[in-house]
Formats: C-alpha cells, structure tokens, sequence
C-alpha cells in the first residue's frame, strides 16, 4: 500500500470538518480578544515607562510558559472561578475545552501585538506628530488619523506573527478538552499514526499561512487605500469564521461524549463505546486526548458523559489516598466515594491495567530476577524509563519505599517510544501498563510484586452525574462490562499499536467488539 | 499705532528645568497685515517663540495674546485651527493625499465634505498647482516646491488671519525658493494675511518681509524694517546684514546690464 492510497488519508479528511472548525474558532475568539486587551493597552502604554516596561515584561514571561503548561494551567483555574460562581450567582460555566484555551491562548498573542504597537507609534516622526498638532488636531484625532496609520504596518506584522503563533498553538488545546487540529497530532502520536501526525501539522501550517495572507491582504490594502484588496481579506476571514460556525450548529444536539485519556487503549475502548452508543441509535461523539487530571473533572461537571478509568487511578491521584487496599475492598470504596459526587460506578470491563516494572525476558533470566524484590539489589547500577507522571504518582513512592530500590538514572518519555528504548538496552527497566500488547511483542517480561506496592488498577466504566440513570445509554453499555480479558486487550492494544490502516480505534474497536460479542 | 494683532510681552521659556533658556524676555508686536521675519541661526529661540503664538508650547512667564486675547485662556485646539502653519519642509502626512492634506483642517472644523473639495480646488489654483493633476497624489509624489506648495494651501485651507511659517523654504533650490517666496508674499498681500516667517536667511527675509527682527540665544537683538536695522551698531546684525550687502555689490558687478531688478 502506498503513502497516497493508504485509507487513513481519507479517514483523517473525514475529521476535517469538526477539528478544522474548532481549531479555527478558538484560534480566531483568542486572537480577537488577545487584540481587544492589547492593542488599547499597548496605546496606554506607550507614553509611561514604567507601565510600559511592566506590560513588555509580563507578556515576555508569558511567552516563556510552554504552550501546554500555560493552556493546563487555565483548567483548575477556571474550575474553582466557576465553582465560585455557582455557589454565589447559582450559575456555573465549563471549564473545559473552549474557555481555558481562548484565555490562554489571547495571553499568549499579546507580546507580538504589544511589542509592535508600541514600536509601531514610536516609530512615528516627531515632525508628523507635530504637524498634526499644528493643524488643530486633539490628542485623539492625532492618534487615530495620524500615528496608528502610520504605525499601522509595524502593528500588523506583529498582529500577523500573533495569528500564526495562536494557531500553532491552539493545537495544545487538545489536552484540556478543546478539539482542535491537536486532535491529529495527538491521536497520531498515541496509536503510531504518522498519517494523522502529517495531516494535523500540515493542516495547522496550511491554515497558519492562510491566515496570515488574508491579513497581509487587509494591511497592503489599508495602506494603499485600496478597498477590493482590504475586504477580500476581510471577507476571507469572515467566511472562515462563518464557515466553522455553521457547521458548529449542526453539531450541536444532545449528544452523547464519550472521553478518552491521552494513550491508545483509551482511544479504542472510547471508539468501542462510541460505536455501541451509535449502534443503540444514541447520537455519540468522542472527546480525546484528554489529560489525566482534566478528564475526571470534566465528567464531574457533565462535559463529557462516560469515559473509563482505573481504580488505582482514581484511588491514588483524585482521592490521594497512600495505603493500599485489596482489589474489591478498594473497588468497594471507590463506589461509594464516587457515589458522593454523584458518579455512577458503572462497572469493570474485566482487565486491569496497573503500572507495572517490566525488563527483557532474557536479561530477567540472566540475573535471575523474577520479582521487584529481586531487583532491588541491582538498581544501583541500572536506569529506569517511565511515562511523564509516574515518578510523580503515589505508587513510585510506594515501590521504593516497600523495596528499596534507587535507580542510577531516571528518563521520562514517551510510552511508545519506552518499549522500544527497553528492548534496544538503552534502559534496563521501565514501568509499563500491564494491558500493553508492546510486552508480548517485545518479548519483556512483568515483575511480581509481592509485597503490593502497587495498588489494583482494574479498568473501570464512569458515568456523568446526569447519565446515572439515562437507562438507554446503561442499555447500551452493559454489554462492555466484564468481557474484555487482558489478553484481548493486550492483542487489542498491540493492534492499535501498528502504523497501518488496521490499526485506527475505529477499526480496532470493531475487531474488539467482533472478539467479545462472540464469546 | 493700532492695537497689534499678536503681542509676545516679557515672554520666556526654558526647558529642562531652567537649565536651557531657550526664549529670554522677549517683548515683539506684530499688527495686523504685516508680515514679520525672524531671523537667527539654529539654538536663538526663534523656532521656540513661533511655536509659542499658536500654544504648541507653553511659556514659562510673560505673556502672549493673539486679537487681544490671552493664548493660555482660550482653547489650544481652537487657536491651532484658526492659526495657519507652515513647517519645515511640509510636514504633510504622507498617507493622505495631496487634496486630504490642504482639508484636514476643515474637516477637523466639521465642514461638509463637498464644501471642503471645492476649498480644496480653489487653493490648488492659488498655490499654482495644477488640480486635474496633483490633487490625488501621494506626497512622496512630488516635488519638494510641490509639497511645500501644498503646505502653504494647508495652513491658508481654514481661512486664517494668522499665519506662521517655520523655514518654510529652507530646504529648496534657489530657483523655487525664489518663486515660492514672491508667490507667498503675493498671496499674503492679497489674502490681508499677517505673517510670521522664520529664517536663517536674511536676504529672504529682507525680501519678503516688511520687518525683520533677529535673535540670538534667545534674546530679541533688534527689530525694524530693513532699513532700521541698517543702522543697528550691534555688531551681530552687521555681521548678519554682511552678507546680503556683499551678495549684492557683488551681483551689481557681475550683472551690470540687468538694471538692478534683479534682487529687488
């Protein structure tokens, strides 16, 4: 099959409608509002130093925040503002998704707009701001007849080099629930999709330098007073914000939006949960690439309706508790403080997939190491992998503490990239999901831990508050509850692992569900 | 002598808190219909006492009134409009075009537009630029005397009684210096203007003006019509006067046969 035929193109053109519109909504609503604060703050500014120096500063700081931090920072932010809000005017708002990134984003177009504003009217020659006082014009009329035209060049590259940063970057917003041309890249990196990674990012740069001609369009236009070229540009973006709202309208309906985490098993049990919603004639669509710590929140405030999670998950990070409890017990209570938050628990798929420490079968022989107790004496002298948050979790903690063990070197990457890295030698342990089909196919093996340092991370379904009791949606899923063995999953994962047109959720999931629904 | 039509009375001004006098006690009348040069080279205050009369400065003490009244107690913008104002070298804003230029002021004033374009025609004659021609252009379109032509029908565009000019032709050709100054001085004349030139030139300003008055570092030195200011024993006019008397001895001999029109 050739890099032209192969069907994900059309697959990924099938997104284009949802991603591209959203992607240009909240790139447009960001930058407006960035303009809207800047420009008149910029106009204040330039005259007083000191406010002037504070304003560059600040947005220079700003600058400096990785996109990703900056956008996942607006989510708790805007939680607890609506919170706030709904316990004091009995309104709140969604803190997911489209809010977050537009603030983040219009603060992170502010510098080049600032920057260039003021440079733009500094630039502006003595004489000419005389002459327009000499000829009776008041401040104001001096301003907007005089220098901003003047500056107007210099003003718009910086307004030019904002529109191309905040599309960039508004492919981060996928994490915090905003769908955007991120939901390419992201699903790409996860499942191995190169397709997917090529079209976001080509999509993105497409969409960026389109953008950018139109508003080179709208200033050759104003400065060469030429009305046809200013409201080509004009018209050009305005069809394009018309163009993502017409088709935003279209979308909305009471839908069913089923989450999923930011790695490929959540993506095919997402795309399973979608497609036997779908089945059972409810309308579903699917919210991914969500992070962690974003996902459960969301399905508290009803922006998503189900996603899966897992216990130990759940038991360590959102309830932080530090001991550890036997697999039913635990499930018992998570019921129960879920229950608090009017979460519905409704039930386990039938796998687990805990963290795990994983090494080469070969070398595991070798030394002789068949438990984390075993180890324990050679870490010393080995390095460890793992994905970005499990030297920050509560079970690593746990592990050294019940074993003892400090590895000579820590890495964090990627977990496509982890097994691979495992594999090779480059590191000697790495702590795996126990569900990943990469453990068959790499031949690695998973370490007992006697001692039960790591808590039971059973995968299990959870329903929004207001899909409790929604009994067609319960329907619908019931048959996903309790059918899906490691194995398959392990098979299922190491599928959606592959980078062929066989390997996207989608078709994924209909092999999974082909799989169980004929057990 | 009737009531003068701008009146500077004890007028000083200096800047950087007192550090730099730039305008030191200078007491000047300038009555209705005359046309006024100073003169003085670059740091005398002269430019410094021309922006004072339309209040793009203020003074530091003393007192400026124009038709009588106080400028620090009418409105700046008001005076501004009624004052014309010519700068060095135009001073036009170079994205508006040559017919937007001469009507900014008018249109500050809120004239109707089809009002303002016949203005604008009108002034394009008087200044002697073609209409058809040069109306739409842009200012880096035209020739330095063109732009300081259009300059001239900017500062007349509100119909002012005033008008100040701030070397004016400094940066031109003597060809088109020459011919802008005696169409300037024409117009000033048949317009009932009252006119306050700045130069460092004195043969300019002996051509052009009825009187003349010089500074130096920001003191009034002398003031008269030329024929005044022949008589001066300071030794600065002199040296300033030196120079147009030698030019002309020297044309007088050089061009015997043109019957002394030459510089008259």
């Amino acid at each position: 099959m050739s890099l032209f035929t192969d069907p994900r193109w059309s697959e990924a053109l099938g997104h284009l409608p949802d991603y591209l519109g959203n992607h240009v909504r909240v790139s447009v609503t960001a930058l407006a509002l960035g303009l809207a604060i800047s420009l008149p703050l910029a106009i204040v500014a330039r005259n007083r130093p000191v406010l002037r120096g504070a304003l560059l500063g600040l947005a220079s700081i700003v600058q400096t925040v990785p996109g990703l931090a900056l956008l996942a920072l607006f989510y708790p932010l805007l939680l607890a503002l609506a919170a706030l809000s709904l316990q004091w005017f009995g309104a709140g708002f969604s803190a997911f998704g489209f809010l977050p990134s537009v603030l983040a984003l219009a603060l992170y177009s502010m510098l080049p707009v600032l920057r260039n504003t003021i440079t733009g009217l500094d630039g502006v020659d003595a004489a000419l701001t005389e002459a327009a006082q000499g000829v009776g014009m008041t401040p104001q009329q001096s301003l907007f007849m005089v220098e901003l035209p003047l500056a107007l060049p210099v003003m718009m590259a910086g307004i030019r080099t904002s529109a191309v940063w905040v599309i960039g970057t508004a492919t981060l917003s996928t994490p915090i629930g905003q769908t955007s041309l991120g939901n390419y890249i992201f699903a790409g990196l996860q499942t191995q999709n190169w397709v997917f990674v090529l079209f976001g990012c080509f999509a993105a740069a497409l969409l960026a330098l389109a953008v950018d001609q139109l508003l080179a369009l709208i200033e050759t236009g104003i400065r060469l007073r030429q009305r046809v070229r200013t409201a080509i540009g004009a018209l050009g973006i305005a069809a394009l914000v018309v163009a993502t709202l017409v088709r935003s309208l279209s979308y909305s309906g009471l839908r069913v939006v089923v989450g999923a985490k930011t790695f490929s098993e959540q993506y095919v049990l997402a795309a399973l949960m979608a497609q036997r919603l779908q089945a059972a004639g409810l309308p579903a669509t699917t919210r991914e690439g969500l992070g962690s710590n974003v996902i459960y929140d969301a399905l508290g405030s009803g922006d998503i309706d189900v996603y899966v999670d897992y216990s130990g998950t759940l038991w360590a990070n959102q309830f932080h508790h530090t001991d550890v409890k036997p697999r039913e017990e635990l499930l018992g209570i998570l019921k129960d403080t879920l229950a608090k938050a009017s979460i519905t628990l409704f039930g386990e798929l039938g796998f687990a997939n805990a963290y795990a420490l994983v090494m080469p079968r070969r070398k595991a022989e070798a030394l002789g190491i068949k438990s984390i107790a075993d180890l324990a004496s050679h870490t010393s002298t080995m390095t460890m992998a793992a994905d970005y948050e499990f030297f920050s979790r509560p079970e690593w903690a746990g592990l050294q503490k019940a074993y003892g063990i400090a590895f000579r070197a820590q890495r964090q990457m990627q977990p496509d990239f982890m097994y691979a890295a495992v594999a090779s030698g480059e590191v000697d342990v790495i702590a795996g999901y126990t569900s990943d089909g990469l453990i068959a196919k790499y031949d690695l093996v998973v370490l007992d831990d006697p001692k039960y340092a790591i808590p039971p991370y059973d995968a299990i379904m959870l329903l929004a508050p207001k899909r409790g009791n929604d009994q067609a949606l319960r329907a619908a899923l019931q048959p996903l509850l309790g059918r899906i063995d490691i194995a398959t999953m392990r098979e299922a994962n190491l599928r959606a692992a592959g980078n062929d047109a066989t390997s996207s959720p989608d078709v994924v999931a209909r092999w999974l569900w082909e799989k169980i629904g004929r057990k | 002598m009737i009531a003068p039509l701008i009146s500077f009375s004890h007028v000083s001004k200096s800047f950087d808190g007192g550090r730099v006098q730039a305008v030191d006690d200078v007491s000047l009348d300038v009555a209705e219909g005359e046309f006024l040069a100073i003169v003085g080279g670059s740091g005398s205050g002269k430019t410094t006492l021309l922006r004072l009369a339309n209040r793009l400065i203020e003074p530091s003490t003393g007192s400026i009134t124009v038709a009588g009244e106080d400028v620090t107690s009418v409105d700046p913008i008001g005076l501004r409009r009624r004052i014309g104002y010519v700068f060095q070298s135009g001073g036009l804003f170079p994205h508006m075009s040559v017919a937007d230029n001469i009507g900014i002021t008018p249109r500050l004033l809120g004239i109707p537009s089809d009002e303002i374009s016949a203005r604008v025609d009108e002034l394009l004659d008087l200044v002697r630029l073609d209409r058809t021609h040069h109306r739409d252009r842009f200012p880096h379109e035209l020739s330095g005397g063109q732009r300081q032509r259009v300059g001239v029908a900017r500062a007349l565009a509100a119909r002012p009684r005033i008008v100040l000019m701030d070397e004016p032709f400094g940066a031109l050709d003597p060809l088109t210096r020459d011919a802008l100054g005696d169409d300037y001085r024409a117009l000033h004349k048949q317009l009932g203007l009252t006119t306050i030139m700045i130069t460092h030139d004195m043969t300019e300003a002996i051509l052009l003006a009825d009187r003349v008055a010089v500074m130096r570092s920001g003191k009034l030195l002398a003031e008269g019509t030329p024929t005044d200011l022949s008589q001066s024993d300071d030794p600065y006019v002199g040296e300033l006067l030196g120079t147009p008397r030698r030019q002309a001895a020297r044309l007088q001999m050089l061009l015997p046969k043109d019957d002394g029109g030459g510089a008259a």
